[in-house]
């Protein structure tokens, strides 16, 4: 039992390291761990068939990088279904690649949907065109956004922080 | 006229300075310098902390606390201090807040030492214990600590020092500079020590919530060390809090009474915006947690990188701090420091500042970013090529 709970808090802080930054070498999540390089590969390798990583992708303020994209929250209020409720919906609509997110909420509208598009038309038509128009879909109310200031526990304005100096005893 | 250093108090005229202010200097003003030389965090004062002082000042928090600090503070310190180490300190008159724990320990050496009285200090440690009890008119007796005991003071070399003007001790463990900690045994052994010889202990904990193996023991907390124990601890390292300048003393209501006496006179009270923070702090473990893991990490990077270049280093178990051995290097410590900023331009420590004993290693912090430490490591790399 211990061991297990050796196992899983080892797989908590290697998940913590990677969400940080998944750049790291093994050898260097070895190190920051204490562990072994081989048990860095055996662990990720588990983590990754589990499906607990999904992926391994940049955080992008396309902002800076000069690219335009235009991304839209939209809340859509659904009718649920007989057995499946809401997923063979969402399923439905998380298939379209415009679609950055879909995630169940609480509170007047059931599903909120990340949109992104080129402009704000080729956005607003998707919306008109793939969601709007599903059978189970009552309503939509599509909130274009302005300006990203935090994502993925990234701020993206440049935080000031004072110099510490050089030497302190 | 007189020459104006002929007007300076002897005491403070033969006080050494820190000898090394040029190399300060130095480091201070270059460009490009990674810094393995400082003793604080490098994360900011987490939000929360931040947030809620903003707060204060907008509901106008700007006046004077009670001396004692605030008793909301204190309160909520008491508490906390009940639930990390089982030890209850009064809120009121046995807790002292203070600004800074350098204050603190200020205040416990004039509170108890006469002309004469002896206080006994292992080292390395930390530049201000020396300095602080010269000037409180005490005399400090040195045990040199050494690597082949992982720089942790023995009981029996605090034993060999007792005279019968020895008043107290000081203990400050998770060390600065050194990185070592003691284990429980190895306290209560010292305990017993200060039991049968009467001492007083001053024990420095500032570094206590940066354990990363094992946990660390209060010395309050040991069998009849309470009313003994001067426990002075703060927000600076564990809170990344240091220029708020908040520390605290909790012990014996006599002796923190008499602390209160001179506190009151010279210092009135902390900041009170500093205290309305430490408030929320003692809210923050979560944030405490994730900087300790952080630092975790480093330090095995940092251990780990230091005894692969050859600087042999043995495992710190507290504080932020990796002292690895140098001495095979030729050069002392001075030299090598000063060396190495000139050459490849990182910023260490040498191990004298800290202690005679401290010669033949430096201190590399690991307060810095993983980004830092590697490229301070090749740059060390680099370094020691040239010297070979």
């Amino acid at each position: 039992m211990k061991e297990e709970i050796k196992e899983k808090q080892k797989e908590v802080e290697m998940l913590r390291i990677l969400e940080e930054n998944a750049r790291l070498s093994d050898a260097e999540i070895a190190r920051m761990m204490g562990i072994k390089e081989d048990e860095v590969k055996a662990i990720i390798a588990e983590l990754e068939s589990k499906k607990v990583i999904r992926k391994y992708k940049a955080v992008i303020n396309y902002e800076k990088a000069g690219i335009e994209t235009v991304q839209a929250l939209i809340d859509v209020k659904v009718s649920p279904e007989r057995d499946t409720g809401y997923d063979s919906v969402a399923e439905r609509i998380s298939r379209f690649p415009e679609v950055q997110s879909v995630r169940l909420v609480s509170g007047e509208y059931d599903l909120s949907v990340l949109v992104s598009g080129k402009t704000m038309q080729e956005v607003a038509y998707f919306v008109a065109e793939k969601i709007a128009p599903l059978e189970q879909v009552r309503n939509t109310l599509t909130h274009f956004l302005l300006k990203t200031y935090k994502e993925h526990g990234e701020i993206y304005g440049e935080e000031g922080q004072g110099k510490r100096l050089a030497v302190t005893l | 006229m007189d020459m104006m250093s002929d007007r300076i108090a002897d005491r403070v005229k033969q006080m050494k300075g820190s000898g090394i202010r040029e190399f300060f200097d130095i480091a201070q003003r270059m460009e490009d310098a990674i810094s393995l030389g400082v003793g604080e965090p490098d994360f900011v004062t987490p939000w929360r902390i931040r947030e809620a002082c903003i707060f204060s000042l907008e509901k106008g928090y700007t006046s004077y606390t009670s001396n004692w600090g605030l008793l909301e503070l204190r309160e909520a310190l008491s508490d906390t201090i009940y639930k990390e180490t089982g030890v209850y300190y009064d809120p009121e008159g046995e807790l002292l807040i203070t600004t800074g724990v350098s204050e603190a320990a200020d205040l416990a050496l004039r509170a108890m030492l006469n002309p004469g009285d002896e206080v006994i200090l292992h080292e390395p440690s930390y530049v201000s214990y020396n300095p602080c009890t010269v000037f409180a008119g005490g005399t400090t007796v040195c045990v040199a600590t050494g690597v082949e005991d992982e720089f942790k003071v023995r009981a029996e070399q605090i034993e060999e020092k007792i005279t019968e003007r020895t008043k107290a001790l000081i203990l400050s463990y998770p060390n600065n500079p050194t990185g070592a900690t003691l284990s429980r045994k190895e306290l209560e052994e010292i305990a017993d020590v200060a039991n049968e010889h009467d001492l007083l202990v001053i024990s420095d904990e500032v570094y206590g919530k940066l354990t990363y193996e094992g946990t660390h023991t209060c010395f309050a907390s040991l069998n009849g060390m309470k009313e003994k124990t001067i426990l002075l601890n703060g927000f600076s390292k564990a809170y990344a809090m240091t220029g708020w300048r908040l520390g605290y003393a909790a012990g014996n209501k006599e002796i923190i009474e008499a602390m209160m006496k001179i506190h009151q006179y010279v210092m009135m009270c902390a900041p009170i915006t500093a205290q309305m923070a430490a408030i929320e702090a003692l809210r923050c473990e979560d944030e405490v947690e994730r900087m300790v893991s952080e630092y975790n990490r480093r330090r095995r990077v940092m251990v780990d990188g230091l005894n692969s270049l050859g600087l042999s280093c043995f495992e710190p178990k507290g504080a932020f701090y990796t002292f690895p051995y140098i001495e095979n290097t030729g050069l002392t410590s001075a030299e090598f420091a000063k060396r190495l900023l000139f050459e490849e331009k990182v910023v260490v420590i040498p191990g004298s500042v800290f202690g005679a004993c401290g010669e033949g290693f430096v201190r590399c912090a690991y307060a810095v970013s993983q980004y830092e430490i590697k490229e301070a490591l090749e740059r060390i790399e680099r370094f020691l090529t040239g010297i070979k």
